[in-house]
Protein backbone atom coordinates (compact mmCIF):
# COMPACT_ATOMS: atom_id res chain seq x y z
CA UNK A 1 0.00 0.00 0.00
CA UNK A 2 0.73 3.35 0.28
CA UNK A 3 3.34 3.88 2.72
CA UNK A 4 5.77 6.43 4.15
CA UNK A 5 2.87 9.17 3.25
CA UNK A 6 4.11 12.02 6.13
CA UNK A 7 7.24 13.30 6.56
CA UNK A 8 9.27 14.82 9.54
CA UNK A 9 9.27 18.49 8.83
CA UNK A 10 12.42 19.91 9.00
CA UNK A 11 12.42 22.59 12.57
CA UNK A 12 12.70 26.29 11.23
CA UNK A 13 15.77 27.00 13.31
CA UNK A 14 18.67 24.90 14.67
CA UNK A 15 18.22 22.32 17.82
CA UNK A 16 20.06 24.87 20.14
CA UNK A 17 17.94 27.81 18.87
CA UNK A 18 15.93 27.98 21.97
CA UNK A 19 18.50 27.97 24.30
CA UNK A 20 18.56 28.67 27.33
CA UNK A 21 14.51 28.46 27.43
CA UNK A 22 14.87 24.62 25.79
CA UNK A 23 17.97 22.71 25.37
CA UNK A 24 19.82 21.52 21.81
CA UNK A 25 19.42 17.82 23.33
CA UNK A 26 15.42 18.13 24.51
CA UNK A 27 14.78 19.70 20.68
CA UNK A 28 16.81 17.01 18.94
CA UNK A 29 15.44 14.09 20.86
CA UNK A 30 12.01 15.56 20.89
CA UNK A 31 11.73 16.09 16.74
CA UNK A 32 14.42 13.50 15.62
CA UNK A 33 12.87 10.45 17.71
CA UNK A 34 9.78 11.75 19.10
CA UNK A 35 8.51 13.46 16.50
CA UNK A 36 9.67 10.99 13.91
CA UNK A 37 8.07 8.24 15.59
CA UNK A 38 4.45 9.73 16.18
CA UNK A 39 4.94 9.98 12.38
CA UNK A 40 6.21 5.99 11.49
CA UNK A 41 3.21 4.64 13.15
CA UNK A 42 0.94 7.15 11.54
CA UNK A 43 2.09 5.62 8.29
CA UNK A 44 2.28 2.04 9.31
CA UNK A 45 -1.64 3.10 10.76
CA UNK A 46 -2.83 4.46 7.38
CA UNK A 47 -0.90 1.45 5.57
CA UNK A 48 -2.84 -1.00 7.98
CA UNK A 49 -6.31 0.88 7.19
CA UNK A 50 -5.58 0.70 3.57
CA UNK A 51 -5.54 -2.77 3.59
CA UNK A 52 -8.48 -3.02 6.02
CA UNK A 53 -10.71 -0.68 3.50
CA UNK A 54 -9.45 -2.96 0.27
CA UNK A 55 -10.85 -5.82 2.63
CA UNK A 56 -13.90 -3.78 3.85
CA UNK A 57 -12.79 -5.07 7.16
CA UNK A 58 -15.01 -2.42 9.27
CA UNK A 59 -13.63 -3.99 12.84
CA UNK A 60 -10.08 -3.77 11.57
CA UNK A 61 -10.76 -0.47 10.46
CA UNK A 62 -12.72 0.58 14.11
CA UNK A 63 -9.78 -0.97 15.63
CA UNK A 64 -7.16 1.51 14.04
CA UNK A 65 -8.95 4.55 14.81
CA UNK A 66 -7.41 5.14 18.28
CA UNK A 67 -3.66 4.97 16.66
CA UNK A 68 -4.43 6.96 13.93
CA UNK A 69 -5.92 9.92 16.58
CA UNK A 70 -2.96 9.15 18.17
CA UNK A 71 -0.24 9.24 15.81
CA UNK A 72 -1.61 11.83 13.89
CA UNK A 73 -2.28 14.06 16.54
CA UNK A 74 0.90 13.76 17.36
CA UNK A 75 2.44 14.46 13.67
CA UNK A 76 -0.23 17.79 13.71
CA UNK A 77 0.48 18.81 17.95
CA UNK A 78 3.98 18.68 17.08
CA UNK A 79 4.01 20.35 13.57
CA UNK A 80 2.16 22.96 15.35
CA UNK A 81 4.45 23.40 18.03
CA UNK A 82 7.45 23.91 16.61
CA UNK A 83 6.11 26.45 14.48
CA UNK A 84 4.59 28.37 16.99
CA UNK A 85 8.20 28.92 19.04
CA UNK A 86 11.19 31.17 17.94
CA UNK A 87 14.61 31.76 19.11
CA UNK A 88 14.43 34.90 22.16
CA UNK A 89 16.88 37.09 19.97
CA UNK A 90 14.17 37.26 17.13
CA UNK A 91 11.85 40.92 16.77
CA UNK A 92 9.06 37.82 15.93
CA UNK A 93 9.75 37.41 19.72
CA UNK A 94 7.99 39.92 21.12
CA UNK A 95 4.11 40.55 21.48
CA UNK A 96 4.39 43.72 18.74
CA UNK A 97 5.06 41.36 16.53
CA UNK A 98 1.24 40.50 16.75
CA UNK A 99 -0.54 43.76 17.37
CA UNK A 100 -4.35 42.54 16.67
CA UNK A 101 -4.08 39.34 18.70
CA UNK A 102 -2.79 41.30 21.73
CA UNK A 103 -5.15 43.82 21.17
CA UNK A 104 -7.78 41.05 21.24
CA UNK A 105 -6.00 39.60 24.34
CA UNK A 106 -5.67 42.80 26.30
CA UNK A 107 -9.30 43.03 25.68
CA UNK A 108 -10.64 39.38 26.88
CA UNK A 109 -8.22 38.86 29.58
CA UNK A 110 -7.17 42.04 31.04
CA UNK A 111 -3.21 42.15 29.79
CA UNK A 112 -1.16 39.92 28.20
CA UNK A 113 0.62 39.20 31.38
CA UNK A 114 -3.04 38.08 33.02
CA UNK A 115 -3.23 35.76 29.50
CA UNK A 116 0.26 34.45 30.53
CA UNK A 117 -0.51 33.58 33.91
CA UNK A 118 -3.50 32.31 33.10
CA UNK A 119 -2.06 29.96 30.46
CA UNK A 120 0.61 28.74 32.72
CA UNK A 121 -1.83 27.94 35.73
CA UNK A 122 -3.94 25.96 32.85
CA UNK A 123 -0.72 23.68 31.52
CA UNK A 124 0.17 23.23 36.01
CA UNK A 125 -3.18 21.86 36.05
CA UNK A 126 -2.86 19.07 33.45
CA UNK A 127 -3.28 15.65 35.25
CA UNK A 128 -0.75 13.58 32.80
CA UNK A 129 0.53 13.79 29.47
CA UNK A 130 -0.77 16.55 27.28
CA UNK A 131 -0.71 20.16 25.37
CA UNK A 132 -2.06 23.81 26.48
CA UNK A 133 -3.63 25.84 23.92
CA UNK A 134 -4.45 29.18 23.01
CA UNK A 135 -7.53 28.75 20.43
CA UNK A 136 -10.24 31.07 18.64
CA UNK A 137 -13.94 29.71 18.44
CA UNK A 138 -14.53 29.96 14.63
CA UNK A 139 -17.99 30.86 15.26
CA UNK A 140 -17.59 33.48 17.70
CA UNK A 141 -14.43 34.50 17.45
CA UNK A 142 -13.93 34.06 21.19
CA UNK A 143 -10.41 33.76 22.09
CA UNK A 144 -10.74 30.73 24.74
CA UNK A 145 -7.53 28.35 26.41
CA UNK A 146 -8.43 24.85 26.61
CA UNK A 147 -5.86 22.09 27.24
CA UNK A 148 -6.32 18.47 25.09
CA UNK A 149 -4.71 15.13 27.03
CA UNK A 150 -2.22 12.71 25.86
CA UNK A 151 -2.01 13.52 21.88
CA UNK A 152 -5.64 14.76 21.10
CA UNK A 153 -6.33 17.57 18.64
CA UNK A 154 -7.94 20.67 19.70
CA UNK A 155 -12.34 19.92 18.96
CA UNK A 156 -13.33 21.04 15.35
CA UNK A 157 -14.73 24.75 15.30
CA UNK A 158 -11.64 25.90 17.82
CA UNK A 159 -8.60 26.98 15.51
CA UNK A 160 -5.23 26.48 17.45
CA UNK A 161 -3.21 29.83 17.83
CA UNK A 162 -0.86 28.42 20.19
CA UNK A 163 0.11 24.82 21.77
CA UNK A 164 2.35 23.99 24.10
CA UNK A 165 3.62 20.76 24.50
CA UNK A 166 3.06 19.67 28.11
CA UNK A 167 4.24 15.85 27.94
CA UNK A 168 7.66 15.34 30.60
CA UNK A 169 9.49 14.46 27.64
CA UNK A 170 9.67 18.11 26.57
CA UNK A 171 11.08 19.41 29.10
CA UNK A 172 12.57 16.61 31.89
CA UNK A 173 15.73 16.41 30.73
CA UNK A 174 16.16 20.38 31.75
CA UNK A 175 13.54 21.32 33.87
CA UNK A 176 13.08 17.43 35.85
CA UNK A 177 10.39 18.06 37.80
CA UNK A 178 10.30 21.45 37.45
CA UNK A 179 7.37 22.21 35.31
CA UNK A 180 6.23 25.64 36.23
CA UNK A 181 9.85 27.11 35.08
CA UNK A 182 9.48 25.08 31.61
CA UNK A 183 5.89 26.58 31.47
CA UNK A 184 7.16 30.11 31.78
CA UNK A 185 10.08 30.05 30.02
CA UNK A 186 8.16 29.28 26.80
CA UNK A 187 6.84 33.20 26.75
CA UNK A 188 10.84 34.05 25.35
CA UNK A 189 10.87 31.84 22.69
CA UNK A 190 6.61 32.40 21.54
CA UNK A 191 6.53 33.34 17.71
CA UNK A 192 3.97 36.03 18.23
CA UNK A 193 4.48 36.82 14.35
CA UNK A 194 3.08 33.40 13.70
CA UNK A 195 0.66 33.54 16.29
CA UNK A 196 -0.82 37.15 14.48
CA UNK A 197 -0.62 34.72 11.19
CA UNK A 198 -2.89 32.06 12.63
CA UNK A 199 -5.18 34.94 14.28
CA UNK A 200 -5.80 36.49 10.83
CA UNK A 201 -5.63 32.91 8.75
CA UNK A 202 -9.32 30.81 8.29
CA UNK A 203 -9.18 27.64 10.06
CA UNK A 204 -7.64 25.31 7.44
CA UNK A 205 -5.30 27.34 6.54
CA UNK A 206 -3.50 26.95 10.06
CA UNK A 207 -2.87 23.15 9.11
CA UNK A 208 -1.34 24.19 6.09
CA UNK A 209 -0.28 20.49 4.59
CA UNK A 210 -1.80 18.65 7.43
CA UNK A 211 -5.64 20.46 6.73
CA UNK A 212 -6.38 17.02 4.85
CA UNK A 213 -5.08 14.91 7.86
CA UNK A 214 -6.92 16.99 10.42
CA UNK A 215 -10.45 16.48 8.93
CA UNK A 216 -9.65 12.61 8.64
CA UNK A 217 -9.33 12.04 12.61
CA UNK B 1 -1.54 -0.85 52.73
CA UNK B 2 -3.08 1.96 54.45
CA UNK B 3 -0.89 1.54 57.26
CA UNK B 4 1.98 2.61 55.09
CA UNK B 5 -0.54 5.38 53.65
CA UNK B 6 -1.50 7.24 56.54
CA UNK B 7 0.65 7.56 59.87
CA UNK B 8 -2.22 9.71 62.33
CA UNK B 9 -0.13 10.15 65.31
CA UNK B 10 3.72 10.37 65.22
CA UNK B 11 4.11 11.27 62.10
CA UNK B 12 1.30 13.59 61.80
CA UNK B 13 2.63 15.83 65.00
CA UNK B 14 6.09 15.88 64.27
CA UNK B 15 5.28 17.18 60.88
CA UNK B 16 2.88 20.31 62.56
CA UNK B 17 5.70 20.79 65.07
CA UNK B 18 8.06 21.23 62.03
CA UNK B 19 5.35 23.71 61.19
CA UNK B 20 4.83 22.16 58.00
CA UNK B 21 1.57 23.00 57.89
CA UNK B 22 -0.39 25.82 59.52
CA UNK B 23 -3.32 24.93 57.69
CA UNK B 24 -3.50 21.60 59.14
CA UNK B 25 -3.07 23.05 62.45
CA UNK B 26 -6.13 24.89 62.48
CA UNK B 27 -7.76 21.61 60.59
CA UNK B 28 -7.23 19.99 63.72
CA UNK B 29 -8.47 22.46 66.08
CA UNK B 30 -11.89 21.21 64.80
CA UNK B 31 -13.84 18.36 66.29
CA UNK B 32 -11.91 15.65 64.62
CA UNK B 33 -8.22 15.18 63.61
CA UNK B 34 -7.75 13.48 60.53
CA UNK B 35 -4.66 11.83 59.82
CA UNK B 36 -2.43 13.13 57.08
CA UNK B 37 -1.35 11.32 54.21
CA UNK B 38 3.04 10.79 54.64
CA UNK B 39 5.50 9.97 52.40
CA UNK B 40 6.44 6.44 53.07
CA UNK B 41 10.30 5.67 53.24
CA UNK B 42 11.67 3.81 50.54
CA UNK B 43 12.35 0.21 51.71
CA UNK B 44 16.16 0.54 49.75
CA UNK B 45 18.75 3.05 49.15
CA UNK B 46 18.06 5.69 46.05
CA UNK B 47 20.99 3.40 44.24
CA UNK B 48 19.89 -0.09 44.81
CA UNK B 49 18.41 -0.69 41.86
CA UNK B 50 20.66 0.69 39.64
CA UNK B 51 21.77 -0.26 36.50
CA UNK B 52 18.23 -0.96 36.00
CA UNK B 53 17.02 2.85 37.54
CA UNK B 54 19.79 5.18 37.97
CA UNK B 55 19.77 6.20 41.63
CA UNK B 56 18.82 10.16 40.14
CA UNK B 57 15.61 8.96 38.86
CA UNK B 58 15.03 6.71 41.96
CA UNK B 59 16.00 10.24 44.27
CA UNK B 60 13.66 12.73 42.43
CA UNK B 61 10.83 9.93 41.64
CA UNK B 62 10.25 9.39 45.38
CA UNK B 63 11.33 12.63 46.75
CA UNK B 64 10.20 15.15 44.56
CA UNK B 65 7.38 13.72 42.53
CA UNK B 66 5.79 11.40 45.26
CA UNK B 67 5.87 13.98 47.63
CA UNK B 68 4.42 16.07 45.51
CA UNK B 69 1.19 13.83 45.19
CA UNK B 70 1.09 13.53 49.00
CA UNK B 71 1.04 17.62 49.83
CA UNK B 72 -1.56 17.99 46.74
CA UNK B 73 -3.88 15.22 48.18
CA UNK B 74 -3.26 16.28 51.79
CA UNK B 75 -4.44 20.05 50.63
CA UNK B 76 -7.51 18.31 48.64
CA UNK B 77 -8.60 16.53 51.88
CA UNK B 78 -8.76 20.15 53.43
CA UNK B 79 -10.66 21.83 51.02
CA UNK B 80 -12.74 18.63 50.66
CA UNK B 81 -13.43 18.69 55.05
CA UNK B 82 -13.84 22.30 54.29
CA UNK B 83 -16.68 21.69 51.99
CA UNK B 84 -17.55 18.83 53.71
CA UNK B 85 -18.72 20.97 56.83
CA UNK B 86 -20.42 23.55 54.67
CA UNK B 87 -22.14 21.39 53.19
CA UNK B 88 -21.15 22.56 49.98
CA UNK B 89 -21.81 19.37 47.30
CA UNK B 90 -20.82 21.00 44.29
CA UNK B 91 -17.37 21.84 45.69
CA UNK B 92 -16.96 18.26 47.05
CA UNK B 93 -17.86 16.91 43.62
CA UNK B 94 -15.23 19.52 41.76
CA UNK B 95 -12.45 18.23 44.55
CA UNK B 96 -13.10 14.18 43.20
CA UNK B 97 -10.65 14.45 39.94
CA UNK B 98 -8.14 16.16 41.91
CA UNK B 99 -8.51 13.76 45.01
CA UNK B 100 -7.75 11.05 41.96
CA UNK B 101 -5.74 11.95 40.69
CA UNK B 102 -3.13 13.03 43.62
CA UNK B 103 -4.11 9.88 45.92
CA UNK B 104 -4.22 7.81 43.51
CA UNK B 105 -0.47 9.06 42.73
CA UNK B 106 0.03 8.41 46.22
CA UNK B 107 -1.21 4.54 46.12
CA UNK B 108 0.52 3.55 43.17
CA UNK B 109 3.86 4.77 44.12
CA UNK B 110 3.63 3.45 47.23
CA UNK B 111 2.76 -0.21 45.48
CA UNK B 112 5.44 0.56 43.07
CA UNK B 113 8.29 1.25 45.69
CA UNK B 114 7.38 -2.02 47.57
CA UNK B 115 6.46 -4.70 44.59
CA UNK B 116 10.68 -3.72 43.53
CA UNK B 117 13.58 -4.55 44.82
CA UNK B 118 17.63 -4.57 44.46
CA UNK B 119 18.32 -8.16 43.10
CA UNK B 120 20.34 -8.58 46.15
CA UNK B 121 17.24 -8.49 48.36
CA UNK B 122 15.38 -10.55 46.08
CA UNK B 123 14.62 -8.19 42.94
CA UNK B 124 14.67 -10.33 39.50
CA UNK B 125 13.92 -14.13 39.30
CA UNK B 126 10.91 -15.66 39.02
CA UNK B 127 7.21 -15.72 40.90
CA UNK B 128 6.33 -19.18 43.16
CA UNK B 129 3.82 -21.04 44.94
CA UNK B 130 0.26 -20.00 44.14
CA UNK B 131 1.10 -16.67 41.97
CA UNK B 132 3.07 -18.51 39.90
CA UNK B 133 0.01 -21.06 39.23
CA UNK B 134 -1.95 -18.24 38.74
CA UNK B 135 0.17 -16.25 35.88
CA UNK B 136 0.48 -19.48 34.24
CA UNK B 137 -2.96 -20.68 34.30
CA UNK B 138 -3.61 -16.87 32.38
CA UNK B 139 -0.63 -16.19 29.83
CA UNK B 140 0.64 -19.80 29.78
CA UNK B 141 4.20 -19.14 30.54
CA UNK B 142 6.18 -16.23 32.52
CA UNK B 143 7.92 -15.38 29.40
CA UNK B 144 4.39 -15.19 27.19
CA UNK B 145 2.88 -12.71 30.59
CA UNK B 146 6.19 -11.12 30.24
CA UNK B 147 6.09 -10.16 26.69
CA UNK B 148 2.10 -8.79 27.08
CA UNK B 149 2.56 -6.92 30.26
CA UNK B 150 5.53 -4.99 28.19
CA UNK B 151 2.97 -4.62 24.74
CA UNK B 152 0.47 -3.21 27.19
CA UNK B 153 3.20 -0.93 29.02
CA UNK B 154 4.37 0.30 25.50
CA UNK B 155 0.52 0.91 24.00
CA UNK B 156 -0.14 3.48 27.05
CA UNK B 157 -1.09 6.64 24.98
CA UNK B 158 0.29 9.25 27.38
CA UNK B 159 0.89 8.63 31.07
CA UNK B 160 -0.36 5.59 32.70
CA UNK B 161 0.77 2.71 34.68
CA UNK B 162 0.63 -1.55 33.88
CA UNK B 163 -0.63 -3.16 36.69
CA UNK B 164 -0.79 -7.22 37.13
CA UNK B 165 -4.45 -7.34 39.27
CA UNK B 166 -6.55 -9.86 40.63
CA UNK B 167 -10.34 -9.94 39.64
CA UNK B 168 -11.86 -10.69 43.29
CA UNK B 169 -14.76 -12.05 41.38
CA UNK B 170 -13.26 -14.74 39.09
CA UNK B 171 -10.07 -14.73 41.14
CA UNK B 172 -7.82 -15.09 37.95
CA UNK B 173 -5.19 -12.68 36.74
CA UNK B 174 -4.89 -10.08 34.33
CA UNK B 175 -2.98 -7.32 33.08
CA UNK B 176 -4.66 -4.09 33.32
CA UNK B 177 -3.61 -0.83 31.96
CA UNK B 178 -4.86 2.92 34.03
CA UNK B 179 -4.36 6.16 32.39
CA UNK B 180 -2.78 8.72 34.03
CA UNK B 181 -2.76 7.98 37.94
CA UNK B 182 -5.68 6.27 38.28
CA UNK B 183 -6.14 3.87 40.92
CA UNK B 184 -6.69 -0.02 40.90
CA UNK B 185 -9.81 0.13 42.44
CA UNK B 186 -13.30 -1.71 42.41
CA UNK B 187 -13.52 -5.63 41.72
CA UNK B 188 -9.37 -5.43 40.74
CA UNK B 189 -6.91 -5.69 43.46
CA UNK B 190 -3.52 -4.53 42.53
CA UNK B 191 -0.16 -7.32 42.61
CA UNK B 192 2.40 -5.14 40.50
CA UNK B 193 2.48 -1.78 38.95
CA UNK B 194 4.98 -0.23 36.83
CA UNK B 195 5.12 3.08 36.31
CA UNK B 196 4.84 4.14 32.26
CA UNK B 197 5.09 8.21 32.74
CA UNK B 198 8.20 10.15 31.78
CA UNK B 199 9.93 10.37 34.52
CA UNK B 200 9.96 7.10 35.59
CA UNK B 201 12.83 6.48 33.06
CA UNK B 202 13.57 10.09 30.69
CA UNK B 203 16.50 10.74 32.27
CA UNK B 204 18.40 7.14 31.73
CA UNK B 205 16.36 5.97 28.90
CA UNK B 206 15.00 8.99 26.90
CA UNK B 207 12.84 8.02 24.35
CA UNK B 208 14.18 4.59 24.65
CA UNK B 209 11.16 3.34 26.71
CA UNK B 210 10.88 -0.44 25.57
CA UNK B 211 14.36 -0.55 27.14
CA UNK B 212 13.07 0.26 30.47
CA UNK B 213 10.01 -2.26 29.80
CA UNK B 214 12.21 -5.22 29.59
CA UNK B 215 14.60 -4.08 32.59
CA UNK B 216 12.28 -3.12 35.33
CA UNK B 217 11.90 -7.46 35.73
CA UNK B 218 15.58 -7.32 36.71
CA UNK B 219 14.28 -5.44 40.10
CA UNK B 220 10.40 -7.13 40.33
CA UNK B 221 9.84 -8.25 43.85
CA UNK B 222 7.49 -11.15 43.46
CA UNK B 223 7.42 -11.95 47.48
CA UNK B 224 5.68 -9.02 47.53
CA UNK B 225 3.87 -9.45 44.50
CA UNK B 226 2.87 -12.90 45.72
CA UNK B 227 1.82 -11.76 49.27
CA UNK B 228 -0.66 -9.45 47.67
CA UNK B 229 -2.28 -12.08 45.57
FE1 LIG C 1 6.13 16.13 22.48
FE1 LIG D 1 5.82 8.18 38.87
Amino acid sequence: MASAKYSLPPLPYAYDALEPSISAQIMTLHHTKHHQTYINNLNATLASQATATSKQDIVASLHLQNALNFNAGGHINHTLFWENLVPASSPNAQPTAAPKLAAALTAHFGSLEKFQEKFTAMLLGLKGSGWGWLVQDTETGNLELTTSRDQDIVPVGKKPILGVDFWEHAYYLQYLNDKASYAKGIWKITNWKVLEARYESGYEGVFGPLAGLRSSI
Amino acid sequence: MSATLFRTSTAARSALRAGAATRAASAASTSFVRGKATLPDLPYDYGALEPTISGKIMELHHKNHHQTYVNSFNTATEQLQAAESKQDIAAQIALQPVINFHGGGHINHTLFWENLAPSKNGGGGEPAGQLKTAIETSYGSLSSFKTKFNAALAGIQGSGWAWLVKDTETGQVQIRTYANQDPVVGKYKPLLGIDAWEHAYYLQYQNRKAEYFSAVWDVVNWKTVEKRL
